[in-house]
């Protein structure tokens, strides 16, 4: 323990995700000895950020202003939306080109693990926008891992009612990959997308 | 030996850095380990889905010299897949999970409870009519092997039979001349229940088919004494009974 400034910002760097005590010390010291812009750069980046990025009203995803640039474009289809985790994901779709439609940001998945629950997700938002905007097909693209599964299965069991197409990225064997690498739950699930050729 | 061969269940997976994860697997001969698997985020990754939670690995590791081990080598043994498809399999397995991590010690040995998350997570996957009993169960027997087996057909201090009281920190069930202050009522039907389920086999445990009142106080009973004596509260509890069933 430390007194005084460095131990607040070690405090503050290690509430950051992914970043633990060691490391916080470690960045602490970093930044206490860079060159006094450098230091300034950074904190001004993150008011900056603070103060003029929010997130869209409509889908949750980073925005500039009130809507965010997708939500804005009128020739993107509403009724088609594409669910996700997080911001990056949709970023990371986007640049695929492939969603002509819009999407819908959830700020995360379900983890009881991490005690995050369906009522800390954007999940009535999205019923509200499937109701509004007369959706018909919500392409469910959380990640391929347990809480994304799991997240995915809660929506579309609360989309189930509404009568709407709910779709699911498939998941398989890795493009670019070999066969004989697939372990028994890739193999399955890719079995179960097969299609007809 | 640096390079050692293990089998174990995989507890829970923890993004690290740009591409790793840090995996904790509850073994079966070296107690709860935690190991670095490298570029297993990668869509590429030769790691697949033989280290995502609940899966039943054989795994070769290169123990560090710090506190993580380097997974080099997972196949799956089980990988008790219908709890990644059914949301209430999902809910009653991560209780499961989080209560082993609680319990488990580092790099020591404890095969009975690596047993007992094995045959919870099977009886699970064999999609029971009633998963939440089934984690109910796991619980009573996961308190028993770590030392807090509740008293709950006897007093837990003189042994005089039908208590009616409760109070965790005394043990368990309590009659009424040994009570602390602190104790609350309980009812026999509750007490009952959680007996049943404290004696029911893992598989049949999903069969007990209780009312619905009486399930509300025992289980608000059994978490108030699992916190209690795990000493932590256990996140993933509120979940189970339920906001995940739409
Ligand atoms: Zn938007
Ligand atoms: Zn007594």
């Amino acid at each position: 323990m430390y007194e005084g400034p460095i131990q607040d910002l070690i405090d503050e760097l290690s509430r950051l995700p992914g970043i633990g005590p060691k490391s916080a010390q470690r960045l602490a010291f970093y930044l206490v000895k860079a060159p006094p812009d450098e230091a300034k750069r950074l904190a001004e980046a993150i008011v900056t950020a603070k103060e003029r990025i929010f997130f869209c009203r409509e889908c949750g995803n980073v925005a500039e202003g009130d809507l965010c640039r997708i939500c804005r474009d009128e020739s993107r289809d509403r009724t088609v939306l594409c669910v996700v985790e997080e911001p990056k994901d949709a970023a990371t779709i986007e640049r695929a080109a492939v969603i002509k439609g819009r999407y819908h940001v959830l700020g995360g998945a379900i983890s009881p693990l991490d005690g995050v629950g369906p009522e800390d997700l954007r999940v009535q938002e999205l019923l509200d926008r499937v109701e509004r905007d007369g959706v018909t097909e919500v392409i469910l693209a959380t990640n391929p891992n347990l809480e994304g599964n799991a997240t995915a299965l809660y929506v579309a069991a609360l989309l189930k009612p509404s009568g709407v197409r709910v779709t699911r990225l498939a998941s398989g064997l890795p493009v670019g990959g070999d066969l004989e690498y697939a372990d028994e739950v890739t193999l399955s699930q890719a079995l179960e997308g097969r299609r007809e050729m | 030996m640096p390079l050692y061969k293990e089998q174990g269940v995989v507890l829970r997976s923890v993004k690290l850095g740009e591409a790793d994860k840090i995996v904790t697997v509850m073994t079966q001969g070296a107690g709860k380990v935690r190991a670095v698997a490298k570029g297993i985020r990668k869509t590429t990754s030769r790691f697949g889905a033989r280290l995502e939670p609940f899966t039943h690995v054989s795994l070769m590791l290169y123990r560090g010299r710090g506190q993580l081990d380097t997974v080099t080598q997972a196949d799956i043994i089980a990988s008790h897949r219908n709890l990644r498809d059914h949301l209430g399999l999902f809910a009653a397995g991560e209780t499961m999970l989080e209560e082993t991590d609680n319990v488990a010690q580092e790099h020591e040995r404890n095969v009975r409870l690596f047993l007992l998350l094995l045959s919870g997570l099977r009886a699970l996957d064999a999609r029971p009519a009633d998963p939440v009993s089934v984690a109910e169960s796991f619980l009573l027997k996961l308190l028993s092997l770590s030392g807090f087996h509740p008293s709950l057909t006897a007093c837990a201090v003189c042994g005089a039979p039908d208590p009616t009281l409760f109070a965790s920190g005394q043990g368990g069930a309590v009659c009424a001349n040994c009570a602390e202050h602190d104790a609350g009522s309980a009812s026999c039907e509750a007490l009952r229940m959680l007996a049943e389920l404290a004696e029911a086999d893992l598989m049949g445990a999903g069969d007990i088919h209780p009312d619905e009142q009486v399930r509300r106080e025992g289980r608000a009973l059994l978490y108030g004494f699992a916190e209690y004596h795990l000493e932590r509260r256990i996140k993933s509890l509120p979940l189970l009974s339920g906001s995940l069933a739409p």
